[in-house]
């Protein structure tokens, strides 16, 4: 018989031990602490000193925030209301509101058309944005400019109509020409566009913009934020192909095109954007005779253009360069003539390794456009600059305003980095 | 032949210049707009309000102007500039005229060929302290830290100043008004110098005006007036004038209440041939008869605006001072209507 008193063995475990929870200070939220925040001495203390500072931080800020007037004629009356209290004065947006918008002489009674425009801007790019889309929809992206162009504008719809004439009918001849040659069909484009939209010109009957539907405003009353979205946009579309090109024409073996490209990149990124600005506002007026001068809006967009298309060519370049021989030579190998190898094997992956580049001009140039203030534009910052804080009401906010503006920027800005990023992920093929 | 020819050649520019000069007055009617050059934003001289529309003292002699020549206060696009714009929007012909707080000087008027055509504010560099400094006056401020925007003549001026007391300061740069009332705020310096009708503007803004004041010196002349192109004599003419006609006005005592009465006729001559019920002012200068009652009708005359953007009962709270009519011990001066 078996008999446990003789058993040499203690213990003999009969099943498993229940599995017990971990000890308190090796669990949850206090072990995520030790690990992160009081690890040690050093990072005891620096823990510590950051918790006093972002205490003493929300201490001004929280109450000056939630303390704020949101309903006031003025400063004077903003400090009455708060009485001695830290508060801040946010009266001065919800009056000048749409002055920070549309700027101060867009009609009242037309805001809907630039907001109809900001909402069809976002239809417009989203094919371009997110190709899982339907195709179809980029024809409403390609009549998108000139949509906007008439609802923002406004006066007679004849001028865009004639616009988008001349482009239909240059691709046309493009299609036509460019099959046997690409510069007669380049060339024949330009000349048939600039023949179209002269004689479309002498049609438009004189006047046709005072009685049209929507109001014309001219270019001088856009303002506010609208000011630089508007300038944001087009000198970002504009300058992405004009930055293509350029690449392209920096690498071609035509010294003629080569040489333009090298000097016009060189020289525009060797002079500074606000001297550009100075140029198109003042010494331009110069030039042409009285009166019959360049609207400011297209002389400041083409400056802008020119400036960031030279960035971004060499951002492409950049991406060109970082491309193997191999490919080059594998797109001639297989017969393919330039632009069908630069089309389908070069551009796909030069591009997609600029993404990062290209987003950062492009984030770097929206908010470059906030210098158009210094040539009496009056885009958001130019707005708070002059008229608001140069009101008898409102001069002596400054937190508020300029706040303000730095939180729309930065929603813009946020948004375009955060595209970005989910458009490397959606790219990434390669086995890093 | 040589010399014929030359003198041939400058007859014909002369010509031309003078077929020019004489287009302002006739392009402005011609337009029926008047393209006036005013600040992109200074407190109480030009400013959009909340409705969008311009107003403020330089603003207003725009305004008397288009209604002299157009007889339409309103007949005027107001074209904002910056320090850096101003003078090339104006050389260039984009703005008939400038009314943007420009100093008067002599480079001005005739290295830039500008023709300034009077004077409408009588301004000067001044000094601001906090109460608790104990300083009574500028000569006082042996030491002190002075916020002084850079690359101005109130740079120079108050180098000046201080060298010619024999004492010493600190200065402290900053870029734009804005920055200099957040930096005097904040204590990073003792005293903020610029214009004085700026420091008052400047000092209105504050939580607690009473605990500054601004100290008696002032230390420069800085005359603030409209300015046309050079060579364009009728046009500045119908500035100079327009602003004159304001001035006189407030010294015969036409006001934009009483005009339409006075205009009906009065014993006192020089209203009569101001307000254009006897002789025919007007018509010297290419303009109807009651071109000058159309000015001060637009806005009233300079008292009145003065009182009303920038004068003791608005928040900016300046006294008329050196702008005062000369009976009144300012410098206002008009010449006579006759």
């Amino acid at each position: 018989m078996t008999d446990q008193t003789t058993n040499p063995i203690a213990f003999v475990a009969e099943g498993t031990i229940p599995p017990a929870p971990p000890p308190a200070n090796e669990t949850g939220i206090v072990k995520w602490l030790r690990d992160n925040l009081f690890s040690g001495v050093a990072n005891t203390v620096l823990t510590l000193a950051s918790l006093t500072l972002i205490y003493l931080l929300l201490k001004g800020v929280v109450p000056w925030v939630f303390n704020g007037v949101w309903d006031a004629s003025s400063l004077a009356e903003c400090r009455e209301i708060l009485a001695g209290k830290s508060g801040a004065c946010f009266a001065v947006l919800s009056e000048r509101w749409p002055q920070l918008i549309y700027g101060f002489k867009y009609p009242a009674d037309a805001y809907w058309r630039p907001n109809l425009a900001f909402v069809l801007m976002l239809v417009a790019v989203a094919p371009v944005l997110f190709f899982d889309l339907p195709r179809k929809m980029l024809i409403f992206t390609a009549l998108y400019p000139f949509i906007a162009f008439w609802l923002i504008w406004g006066g007679t719809i004849l001028a865009p109509l004639v616009a988008l004439v001349g482009f239909v009918v240059a691709g046309a001849v493009f299609q036509k020409l460019g099959k046997n040659s690409f510069a007669a069909g380049f060339f024949g484009a330009i000349i048939v566009a600039l023949v179209v939209w002269k004689i479309g010109g002498a049609l438009i009957p004189e006047g046709a913009s005072e009685n049209a539907w929507l109001p014309a405003v001219p270019s001088r009353d856009l303002g506010g934020f609208m000011l630089n979205m508007m300038l944001g946009v087009t000198c970002v579309s504009l300058s992405v192909p004009l930055g293509i090109a350029l690449a392209l024409g920096r690498q071609s073996d035509m010294p003629l095109i080569k040489w333009i490209c090298v000097i016009f990149i060189e020289f525009i990124r060797g002079v500074p954007l606000i001297t550009l600005l100075f140029v198109a506002s003042v010494m331009l007026s110069y030039f042409f005779p009285p009166g019959s001068s360049v609207d400011l809006f297209l002389r400041v967009m083409i400056m802008i253009t020119m400036f960031s298309a030279a960035y971004i060519a060499e951002v492409i370049r950049g991406g060109l360069a970082a491309l193997p021989r191999g490919q080059y030579e594998a797109a001639d190998s297989l017969g393919l003539d330039y632009p069908q190898a630069m089309r389908l094997i070069i551009l796909p992956q030069a591009l997609k390794i600029s993404i990062p580049g290209i987003v950062n001009v492009a984030v770097g140039l929206f908010k470059d456009t906030t210098l158009v203030s210094v040539i009496s534009m009056f885009d958001l910052v130019g707005m708070i600059r002059g008229p608001i804080l140069a009101s008898t009401e409102w001069n002596g906010v400054y937190w508020e305003l300029f706040g303000f503006a730095a939180l729309l920027f930065f929603v813009v800005c946020y948004s375009i980095s955060q595209y970005s990023q989910w458009l490397e992920r959606r790219l990434a093929t390669d086995h890093r | 032949m040589k010399k014929s020819v030359i003198l041939g050649v400058a007859t014909i520019a002369g010509l031309a210049a003078g077929a020019a000069a004489a287009g302002t007055v006739d392009d402005v009617k011609a337009r029926g707009k008047l393209n006036c050059g005013v600040s992109t934003g200074l407190v109480g001289f030009a400013a959009p309000d909340a409705n969008g529309v311009w107003q403020g003292f330089d603003v207003a002699l725009c305004r008397a102007v288009a209604a002299a020549v157009l007889g339409d206060a309103n007949a005027v696009e107001f074209v904002p500039t910056t320090t850096k714009t101003r003078f090339t929007a104006l050389a260039s012909g984009e703005i008939d005229m400038l009314s943007r707080n420009t100093t008067w000087t002599y480079s001005r008027d005739a290295d830039l060929k500008f023709e300034f055509t009077g004077v409408n504010y009588y301004d000067g560099q001044g000094f601001m302290v906090p109460k608790a400094l104990g300083v009574g006056s500028a000569k006082e401020l042996d030491g002190a830290r002075v916020c002084i925007q850079t690359g101005t003549t109130t740079e120079l001026n108050l180098a000046d100043f201080f060298r010619s007391n024999n004492i010493s300061y600190e200065p402290v740069p900053i870029e734009t008004n804005a920055e200099a009332q957040q930096q005097y705020l904040a204590g990073a310096c003792d005293v903020y110098t610029t214009d004085a009708s700026a420091l008052a503007s400047t000092r209105a803004t504050f939580e607690n005006p009473d605990e500054h004041i601004l100290l008696p010196e002032i230390i420069s002349k800085e005359p603030l007036g409209p300015l046309v192109r050079h060579g364009e004599n009728e046009w500045g003419d119908v500035v100079r004038w327009t602003l004159n006609a304001l001035i006189t006005a407030e010294e015969l005592g036409v006001t934009s209440a009483n005009i339409d009465e006075m205009s009906a006729g009065s014993n006192n001559p020089e209203v009569d041939r101001l307000l254009g019920t006897e002789g025919n002012l007007g018509e010297m200068m290419g303009l109807d008869a009651d071109w000058a009652a159309r000015a001060i009708k637009a806005g009233g005359n300079y008292g009145e605006l003065f009182a009303k953007n920038i004068g003791e009962e608005t928040p900016i709270g300046l006294a008329r001072g050196l702008n005062a009519q000369w009976t009144e011990g300012g410098l206002l001066y008009s010449p006579p209507f006759r």
